[in-house]
């Protein structure tokens, strides 16, 4: 016998083995366990009944809630559209280049893994600021760049440590890229990253997975043609959120191409020709309105500002008093001083104040009735006798004052405006300004006094309030030169899919053309236009290949005194008259219309008009420098077929 | 020849064949279940097939052992537990914020596992000689007997064992006759008391701690996370869930615990309404099994180890369950022979061992 049998033998205890009714017992027992079991049948049912709540109830809910849990839309952003002028010259496309983005999230101690890169590549200060700035507006579990452009050493370097680097990731992407650089920047613009004030603008649909937008330029107006729609990625990710397999692709849909109507050859010789000033030069096709060189001096390189310039070099181009970011072309205000004479006369013209042969005698001065201030003809000595011709081609002050005077200036302010004074032409280019055509009811609004008739002579000779920009002295220049027929200025010149062959032109905007009571009137101003050149104040500019009309300005930078004398050996660069010419060639079938300004010049005649016979020649003539166009040949990738 | 060798070794082996089949079935669907929820790891299922194979050798061998040999036991294993308990107390090892081990150089494992078979052989042991229905000063002693480790694992702080071992010790008192009275007066007790502790004693962080236990999903970054999760595993799997290894919540890692303590809501996300009602039938049959073999046991210890070993079996299912579909608070128990891992797996088993046990030598007397 094993001990524990013995002591397994119960104990007798009479006392209570006579208490003790084992079959009551047991049944007291029995129906306890039929209340227990009923109690665990209701508690495994009400368990039942939440998943029927949960199960069949709540589907949808949970159905929902786990997709969204595990299914991500993966933006994937279209490749932007390359940018041509009009003979497939590249402008913008995008290279391939490699970032360095870290997700804060996964990086957990963010520091550590700063340091960590900073010991492999060169991380400037500013690349952190940057990166800071980034992310502290993005969610942590977005990737933040932190560095572009990584050389192949740099990627070798990263690489292969990049296990070591949580949430570290070197990324492919395409990077904007202008091969002219600063040819052409203030009509091609460029792009740059999304800011916030964008971000809260932008459709997050199609900018989510793209990260830069156009700025200025075309890159800006025609943003959407460029950037093209968004795809997406529907994807499962894990509870860390990391994509493990894709369930639907939607692609993108690339941007389009853009032909702009410029002709980068001349866009060049312009940008050439200016060269040493600031000013601007527009010419333009009046036929049909296409612009075919903007060029505003000085340029820069865009391609700094396309991953975001650093603030010194900012600071230098922002804060240069040349002013080189500004587009004159479009937002350069200026007096139009003389180059306003020709739509003056079309005016004096239509109201009948003047006729082809009325007669002013100029003496170099001009008093306003009753006495009062004399207006100086810029011919101290005076024109003598001179009718519209004349004035026009000696561009005679005295005969305009007179004009000016008795055509009044509602009469002034609302012909100009037909041609665009005080408006903006409508160019599909961002940014453009309507300059000023002063009337009454702006100086009584503005600068609260009443209009007088010195007013009046100023405004007829393209002085005082008056300001214009060179596309609106372009454009009212190809209108003279259409004789009313009126086309918008116009920069894209056609458009193309993604891998088409053939592009779609952009038709010309048709504007309603200006029609005078007698269509001679026409032929009377381009007449003293044409003698501006032959024989007029722009002889020199003369061409022996072909016949242009044109005028000059000298337009005041400030006002002289009463009895001063303008010497430009004594004055100041800063304080130098603007030159300006305006012109359109050939007479016969104008296939140009050009608008110059060089700042602080000097003389029309003597600093604009050649730089606009420069620019003619080089379009009439085909006549360009080989070493200025040395890298303007169209793209040999073009996939353009002409003939669509 | 054979046939009658074989009945006789089978008459021989004490087991109930179908409470065994019952486990073997709820075992054997775990399995299958583990290997989707923890990742198709084919050592996890393994591990976890040993164990479950430790845990049948254990309900075997138990079995074999007639009833009287657990009731001489009886005290002396309660007097060990809380011996060991109380070393706990004194020189546990801390583990997640809690002294809950007892580290004996070899060995390492948690007292108050073995309470929750003591709590429930002690009280029948108890009750086993004392006329029933109990008189109120015995009533004072099995309420004692239930409240001493209740205390002492809860202080440790194991919410998930003291309730399991309190309501061992309760259901003991009411399968062992608690009069209604009693019990009504303790229910009006409770009804009172609470809300003047609720308003008076406890701190307003106390108040939150509490709120947050029992509405979970008020903490959606903390304890509510799983919850909500695991709902969204439940609900997302409809009438037939997902299909096995389909389960995007648990295999994407949503499902925190998909392989432990959550690991029903992995499966009602693969199998749907009708898997998880066919496993709630399949816990009701094996409880309502070993119910019936407690009430044919031979006496009231039997009997009431029985009933009390059952139920604790069924609090382990239904609050795993309940917790893990949100309709109870968060407790750390795990879903019996489910769950990867656990020594609880090993206490469960022993338990439906001495049930069997009692059943099968229910014509021989504890006495």
């Amino acid at each position: 016998m094993k001990w524990w049998r013995s002591a397994a033998k119960p104990p007798i205890d009479k006392l209570l083995v006579r208490e003790k009714d084992n079959s009551a017992e047991s049944e007291l027992f029995f129906r306890r366990v039929l209340i227990t079991l009923s109690a665990v049948f209701l508690a495994l049912l009400a368990v039942s009944g939440r998943l029927v709540y949960l199960q069949v109830l709540n589907h949808d809910r949970f159905t929902l809630l786990s997709d969204s849990n595990r299914v991500r839309l993966l933006p994937l952003p279209p490749a932007r559209g390359f940018i041509y002028d009009r003979n497939g010259v590249l402008l913008a496309e995008n290279l391939t280049s490699y970032h360095l983005e870290v997700t804060p999230e996964q990086a957990k101690d963010l520091e550590a893994v700063l340091a960590a890169i900073r010991e492999r590549i060169t991380l400037s200060d500013a690349d952190i600021d940057r990166f800071r700035k980034l992310a502290r507006r993005t969610p942590p579990y977005n990737a933040t760049p932190l560095r572009f452009q990584l050389t192949d050493d740099e990627i070798a370097r990263l690489a292969i440590d990049l296990y070591r680097l949580p949430g570290v990731e070197i990324k492919a992407d395409l990077t904007r890229h202008y091969p002219l650089g600063e040819r052409g920047v203030h009509v091609v613009g460029y792009v740059g990253r999304i800011d916030e004030a964008e971000l809260r603008r932008l459709d997050p649909g199609q900018y989510s997975g793209s990260t830069h937008i156009g700025k200025t330029g075309v890159e800006r107006s025609y943003e959407e043609v460029l950037h093209g729609r968004a795809g997406y990625e529907q994807v499962e990710t894990n509870a860390e959120g990391r994509p493990v397999r894709v369930l639907s692709r939607t692609p993108p849909v690339s941007g389009k191409n853009i032909y702009l109507s410029l002709d980068m050859r001349l866009q060049v010789a312009a940008e050439e020709a200016l060269e040493g000033h600031n000013g601007a030069i527009v010419a333009m096709d009046p036929s049909n309105g296409e612009i075919l060189a903007l060029a505003s001096q000085p340029i820069y390189d865009p391609n700094p500002f396309v991953n975001g310039i650093d603030s010194a070099s900012f600071r230098k181009l922002n804060t240069s008093k040349n002013r080189p970011l500004l587009n004159r072309a479009l937002r350069g205000v200026y007096p139009p001083g003389s180059t306003i004479k020709p739509l003056m006369a079309l005016a004096g013209l239509e109201y009948g104040v003047v006729n082809r042969n009325t007669g002013v005698f100029c003496a170099g001065v001009y008093r306003l009735p009753g006495g009062g201030r004399k207006f100086h003809d810029w011919k101290r000595s005076g024109h003598g006798s001179v009718s519209m011709d004349r004035a026009l081609a000696q561009s005679c002050d005295v005969y305009f004052y007179d004009l000016a005077l008795n055509l009044g200036i509602d009469r002034t302010h609302e012909f100009l405006s037909r041609f665009s004074m005080g408006r903006p032409t409508g160019i599909d280019l961002y940014g453009e300004k309507g300059a000023l055509l002063p009337s009454r009811e702006w100086k009584r609004k503005f600068q609260k006094q009443d209009w007088y008739g010195g007013d009046s002579l100023s405004a007829g000779i393209g002085q005082g309030l008056f300001l214009a920009t060179p596309l609106q002295l372009a454009y009212s220049t190809a209108v003279i030169s259409q004789r009313g027929n009126n086309y918008a200025p116009r920069i894209l010149h056609a458009t193309q899919e993604t891998g088409a062959r053939g592009v779609v032109l952009t038709p010309p905007r048709v504007l309603p053309p200006i029609t005078l009571k007698n269509p001679r009137y026409w032929d009377a101003v381009i007449s003293g236009m044409i003698h501006v050149v032959e024989g007029g104040t722009a002889h020199k500019s003369r061409s022996p290949n072909y016949r242009m009309a044109g005028k000059t300005g000298t337009a005041q930078v400030f006002t002289l005194g009463q009895n001063q004398r303008y010497n430009a050996k004594r004055l100041a660069k800063h304080l130098l008259d603007h030159a300006l010419f305006i012109a359109f060639a050939p007479l016969e079938k104008p296939r140009i219309a050009v608008a110059v300004i060089a700042e602080n010049g000097g003389g029309g005649s003597a600093t604009a008009a050649p730089l606009a016979r420069k620019v003619m020649d080089a379009y009439l003539l085909d006549k360009y420098d080989p070493a200025m166009i040395a890298g303007i040949k169209p793209d040999p990738d073009t996939q353009r077929d002409g003939s669509n | 020849m054979d046939r009658i060798s074989a009945r006789k070794l089978l008459g021989w082996i004490r087991l109930d064949p179908w409470l065994l089949l019952g486990l073997l079935a709820v075992s054997g669907i775990g399995l299958v279940v583990l290997y989707s929820a923890g990742q198709r790891n084919v050592d996890l299922v393994i591990g976890q097939a040993i164990r479950l194979g430790l845990g049948f050798t254990i309900l075997l061998t138990l079995a074999q052992i007639p009833p009287h040999y657990f009731r001489f036991w009886s005290p002396w294993i309660y007097l060990i537990g809380i011996l060991l308990l109380l070393a706990v107390m004194v020189a546990g090892d801390i583990s997640k914020g809690a002294r809950r081990w007892l580290d004996l150089g070899v060995l390492r494992f948690q007292p108050s596992e073995i309470m929750k078979l003591a709590v429930p052989m002690m009280m029948a042991w108890f009750f086993a000689n004392k006329p029933l229905p109990p008189r109120l000063s015995h009533l004072l002693v099995g309420a004692f007997i239930t409240v001493l480790p209740f205390v002492l694992i809860a202080q440790q702080p194991d919410l998930g064992t003291g309730l399991v071992v309190g309501f061992a010790g309760g259901i003991a008192l009411f399968l062992a006759g608690l009069s209604w009275i009693v019990m009504f007066i303790l229910a009006g007790l409770l009804v009172t008391v609470v809300p003047l502790f609720w308003t008076f004693i406890m701190h307003d962080y106390q108040r939150q701690r509490v709120l947050t236990f029992l509405d979970p999903e008020s903490d959606p970054l903390g304890t509510g996370y799983h919850i909500i999760q695991s709902k969204i595993a439940i609900g997302s799997g409809g009438i037939y869930g997902k299909g096995w290894l389909n389960g995007t919540q648990s295999h994407l890692d949503f499902l925190p615990e998909g392989s432990t303590d959550f690991i029903f809501a992995a499966f009602s996300e693969e199998f749907g309404l009708v898997g998880g009602c066919v496993l709630l039938a399949l816990y009701f049959f094996i409880i309502a099994r070993c119910l019936y073999m407690a009430t044919r046991g031979a006496d009231t210890y039997g009997r009431l180890l029985s009933g009390s070993l059952t139920l604790i079996f069924f609090l382990y299912a239904f609050v795993n369950s309940g917790m893990v579909s949100g309709l109870l608070p968060v407790v750390g128990l795990p879903l019996p022979l489910f769950s990867y891992g656990g020594t609880s797996l090993v206490t469960i088993m022993a338990g439906f061992g001495m049930l069997m046990s009692v059943y099968s030598h229910r014509r021989t007397p504890t006495r």
